[in-house]
């Protein structure tokens, strides 16, 4: 097998795990402090490509700014399905929390195909990076690297974020001992909004970056969301670092096992969390005290 | 200062706590004594309103904290010492100590916190996991000392501590106690509570049988310890 080949099936694997990366970053921040299973997720994700797709057409406004814009209107209607739905379901089983956000799923599913139809809508490629790179023995799509700088960049920020700053603190105590950091005075559910709406803008940003790489449509998440729910356990529920590293893993791993079978490589992924439960119940960064 | 009235509560249809009530004045360092199962960590989880399911009356300076939320309380003053210590292993020692917000008067700098707790200087980039339970006793106090809490609510502080160690706890707790802190005691070390504490109250299957001095406890200590199990 030649070299150029297999570092093309490399990049492809990076790319596909700056996507995993991402949404399970935002659902391992979600999990994290609130305890729900945002099966909504995946619904999200293709809502932010929708959201850039729309800024485009009826307004004009192109990748660029509709990188930042779509996230934070997405994010936007995250914290209102906080504060309108999910709030109400704290008390009660998390079963509920998921069923809702399951309901949520297909209500935005349907909403979008009503209006949009089934069909994918194709988004340009931003004119800047529409080359492709020399990468010594092949050349590479330009904006296919952009999307794996970019979202380690923001994979990086993020831990940051999470690691070194107040903010991140009280998440971390809020995601470890949720009823004991209330009893130490602070204000928990003050910055659950807020949580939720930044994991729901993480998935509208994937959404913007799949936007040039695939077609918009109404059903884009439906499948990445399951494949992101076993990286997320691969990672260890709840573990930030973990999210990310289990999000590249499997990117790549899936990406290997292409060249045998296009077809398996969703099974990779699925394989990898088997044997990681097997292995290490609580994933690769879980505390395994928790498991 | 503190005033319980009244106070039950349930975990589904057990009854864990009947009609419990107790005072904890100004300056005082009182015991909730019982054996295990009694309802003594119950009682405190009631008070930090982290148990919802009770009936009763909480009173802090004749506020009612019924409405208030268990970050509300802590902010009103009450500091929480829980029995499985709450120390977090994803903080830092340090972040253990400068997570809660600093409220009242009587907060502690963090400069005089690792005066008073050397060790926990030394530790401050270690995981909070990395403590042993000597140090975690400590870190755990020490926070709530930081954040000025008036009343301490301490959950059985010397379980599982080296016979050292509740000896420095026990001095520990007498020089907070000459600064004019407000402490509630839970114990099922007898030999503890007697050495530090200025009224008990007994506590057994989920009610206070008994209320008794320093001087009491001390002339009914055998007949005490056998209703303890010990
Ligand atoms: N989470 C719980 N669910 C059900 N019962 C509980 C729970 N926690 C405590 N109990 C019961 O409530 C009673 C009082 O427990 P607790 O307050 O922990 O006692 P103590 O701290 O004095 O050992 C015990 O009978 C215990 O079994
Ligand atoms: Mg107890």
């Amino acid at each position: 097998m030649d070299l150029g080949y297999l570092s093309v099936l490399l990049f492809n694997g990076l790319v596909n795990g700056a996507f995993y990366a991402l949404l399970s970053l935002g659902l391992a921040i979600i999990f994290g402090v609130m305890r729900v299973v945002n099966f909504a997720h995946g619904a999200f994700y293709m809502l932010g490509a929708f959201a850039a797709y729309l800024l485009l057409q009826q307004a004009g406004i192109p990748f660029w700014p509709a990188l930042l814009i779509a996230p934070l209107a997405v994010g936007l209607g995250g914290a209102v399905c906080e504060r309108l739905l999910l709030r109400r379901l704290y008390t009660l089983d998390p079963l509920y929390s998921f069923l809702l956000t399951f309901g949520l799923t297909i209500f935005i599913q349907d909403a979008m195909r009503l209006r949009f139809g089934i069909q994918g809508q194709p988004y340009p490629l931003p004119g800047e990076l529409a080359s492709s790179v020399s990468l010594g023995l092949v050349s590479y799509p330009a904006y296919r690297l952009f999307v794996i700088a970019f979202s380690l960049a923001v994979c990086v920020a993020v831990w940051y974020v999470i690691e070194r700053t107040r903010l991140g603190m009280v998440v971390r105590a809020a995601t470890e001992r949720t009823e004991l950091t209330r009893a130490l005075g602070i204000d928990v559910d003050r910055w659950i909004t807020g949580v939720f709406a930044f994991g729901i803008a993480l998935a509208a940003l994937a959404g913007v970056l799949a936007a040039p790489m695939r077609n918009v449509s109404p059903l884009m998440g439906s499948e990445l969301i399951i494949l992101t729910f076993a990286v997320v356990v691969i990672g260890g529920l709840g573990s930030i670092a973990g999210a990310v590293a289990a999000g590249f893993l499997a990117g790549l791993l899936a990406s290997v096992g292409a060249i045998f079978d296009p077809a398996i490589e969703n099974v990779i992924v699925f394989a990898l969390m088997a044997v990681i439960l097997l292995v290490r119940p609580a994933g690769l960064f879980g505390s395994q005290e928790a498991a | 200062m503190l005033e319980v009235r009244g106070l039950s509560a349930w975990y589904g249809q057990a009854q864990a706590l009947r009609d419990v009530g107790f005072d904890v004045r100004e300056g005082e360092l009182i015991t909730l004594v019982g054996r295990n199962g009694a309802g003594k960590s119950t009682t405190l989880r009631c008070l930090m309103g982290l148990h919802r399911h009770m009936e009763g009356r909480v009173t802090l300076d004749g506020r009612d904290l019924a409405a208030l939320p268990p970050h509300k309380r802590a902010r009103a003053g009450l500091g929480y010492v829980p029995d499985d210590r709450g120390i977090y292993a994803s903080l830092t020692v340090e972040e253990n100590l400068l997570l809660p917000p600093q409220i009242g008067p009587t907060r502690w700098p963090l400069d005089r916190v690792y005066r008073a707790f050397p060790v926990l200087r030394e530790r401050r980039a270690h995981s909070g996991a990395k403590l042993s339970g000597g140090e975690q006793q400590a870190l755990s106090i020490a926070r709530a000392l930081r954040m000025g809490a008036r009343v301490l609510l301490l959950d059985e502080p010397t379980e599982g501590l080296a016979p050292v160690l509740v000896r420095q706890l026990r001095e520990m707790l007498l020089d907070a106690k000459r600064e004019g802190l407000t402490m509630l005691l839970v114990e099922q070390n007898l030999r503890f509570a007697t050495a530090v504490a200025d009224r008990h109250y007994l506590l057994a299957q989920g009610t206070i049988v008994e209320t008794l001095d320093a001087t009491e406890i001390v002339a009914r200590e055998s007949e005490l310890l056998r209703h303890l199990g010990v």
